[in-house]
């Protein structure tokens, strides 16, 4: 390693401090990225979580915990299968999109989507096991009530989103797979981490670790003024 | 629709969950006007009859509605012991409670309107509904359940969680939409609220229909010893 730690924290500061354009182009990738993919998953999961939350059909439990199970998906594999598909050989391969941002968007929508669909089943069933009555009660078919118990819960959503955009924005072995870590256009934070430290360029790694962790508390905080304004204001307890 | 035919009749209604019989058998009519207050300890029946005189709960037996000339069934409205209310405002519950309800719209806001006034809380309309008393959660509850003019009112014990003037309050709205017309089934553990409430009076004992009564003989007439003994015990406590 050149250097100690001390000099490697004293440098990645220094391109922070400066606003280094290689460190700030590699953070807006980053964070349009997986924003995408979030906005993109949450679309698709909420909804999905939802509806299998209230909706009652054979083979309800199976996929439950088919989708449970992918939690736990490997980037990898994920970024794998992305590939296979997206390859000019592979079925999708005619879009050109392998080795692009749109490439990076995909895998990690992938990646995410079992996420917010999980965790939003999970609150979406919890809700329901309670109040489900009520709203049918008032007239609530299925949908309706998927709707309104989305709404019910749009705080807790908004962690989901936060932890499936923490999750999108720090892995690399999806992005590194599709987006073939190409400087200027599809190096991220997490695959400029892992290529500067395998050369020995710790500052810039070290200031892309500060700012992945900087970037995700930042949203940690705001979720949580968020909230608790919210909170203040919304679910108060009855006095 | 004659006077005097009954709005929804159960035949034969038993509801098992499980081994446990929660409604074993029982014949069930109600009329126009009526006001019925379901009696008996915990576990009896109540709710499981309320739920399947609304169509909450599946049942084996037999449910008929009374159609009106236009072939619709009567409406029918519940108010639960601990109500749901969204995350929302407590116009916005109520405009939501329209909606689900088939009001139209050119009528939701009025209707809206008229309602929340009607239980005195027009001044709160703005506030987060979940903010609200305990009071004015069951008072707006209410206010939910007559904005969709239901024909039938279903009522889970609805004082059974507030404090004497809120108690008040929501029995006095309760006397008032008797009074109007409205056919109400109540379940209640307060026997009092029975006696100032109710037209009639059915107490129930392990998932089974033991004495059907007007409320004037109920209270009068020498009742079957298990019907006699919770009497007893109900009346002893000051309400």
């Amino acid at each position: 390693m050149e250097g100690g730690f001390g000099d490697s924290l004293r440098a990645a500061l220094g391109l922070l401090a400066t606003a280094d354009a290689r460190l700030v182009e590699v953070l807006l990738l980053s964070l349009g990225v997986s924003g995408a993919a979030c906005a993109i998953a949450a679309g698709f999961g909420m909804a999905a979580g939802a509806w299998l939350a209230v909706a009652r059909f054979p083979g309800q439990r199976a996929l439950t915990t088919l989708l449970n199970t992918l939690l736990a998906l490997p980037p990898v594999v994920v970024g794998l299968a992305v590939y296979l598909l997206l390859s000019r050989s592979g079925p999708l391969g005619s879009f050109g999109i392998l080795f692009t941002p749109a490439a990076m968007v995909v895998a990690q929508t992938i990646l995410v989507l079992p996420i917010v669909a999980a965790l939003t089943r999970q609150l979406v069933a919890d809700a329901w096991r309670g109040n489900g009555e009520q709203l049918r009660s008032m007239g609530a078919g299925v949908l309706a009530s998927a709707v309104l118990l989305l709404l019910h819960e749009r705080l807790a959503l908004v962690t989901v989103l936060l932890t499936a955009f923490g999750r999108a924005i720090s892995e690399v072995g999806a992005v590194m797979i599709v987006g073939g870590n190409i400087e200027g256009v599809t190096r991220v934070m997490t695959t400029t981490i892992a290529l500067e430290t395998s050369k020995g360029d710790l500052p810039l790694a070290l200031g892309l670790g500060l700012v992945l962790l900087s970037v995700v508390f930042a949203l940690n905080a705001a979720i949580a003024l968020l909230q608790r304004q919210h909170g203040r204001h919304a679910e108060g307890r009855p006095r | 629709m004659s006077a005097t035919a009954a709005l929804i009749a159960l035949r034969q209604a038993s509801v098992h969950f499980g081994p446990h019989a929660a409604l074993q058998r029982v014949d069930f009519e109600l009329r126009a006007g009526e006001r019925v207050a379901l009696v008996g300890a915990n576990g009896s029946g109540k709710t499981t009859l309320l739920r399947a005189l609304h169509g909450q709960v599946r049942f084996a037996g037999t449910r008929t509605v009374a159609l009106d000339a236009q072939g619709r069934a009567p409406a029918q409205a519940m108010v639960f012991q601990r109500p749901f209310l969204l995350r929302l405002s407590v116009w916005r519950n109520l405009m939501l409670a329209l909606w689900l309800g088939g009001v139209p719209r050119p009528q939701r806001e009025a209707r809206a309107r008229e309602s929340l006034a009607r239980v005195g809380l027009l001044d709160q309309a703005g506030r987060p509904a979940r903010v609200l008393s305990g009071g004015q959660q069951q008072r707006l509850a209410l206010a939910r359940a007559w904005a969709v003019r239901p024909q039938v009112l279903f009522l889970d014990e609805p004082t059974a969680s507030l404090d004497p003037s809120a108690k008040r309050e929501v029995e006095q709205l309760i006397a008032e939409f008797g009074r109007e017309g409205m056919a109400l089934v109540m379940s209640t553990h307060n026997l009092g609220q029975a006696k100032r409430l109710a037209t009639r009076v059915v107490y129930l004992e392990g998932g089974r229909l033991i004495v059907d009564l007007p409320a004037a003989k109920f209270f009068t007439q020498t009742l079957p010893e298990a019907a006699a003994l919770f009497v007893k015990g109900e009346m002893s406590w000051k309400d």
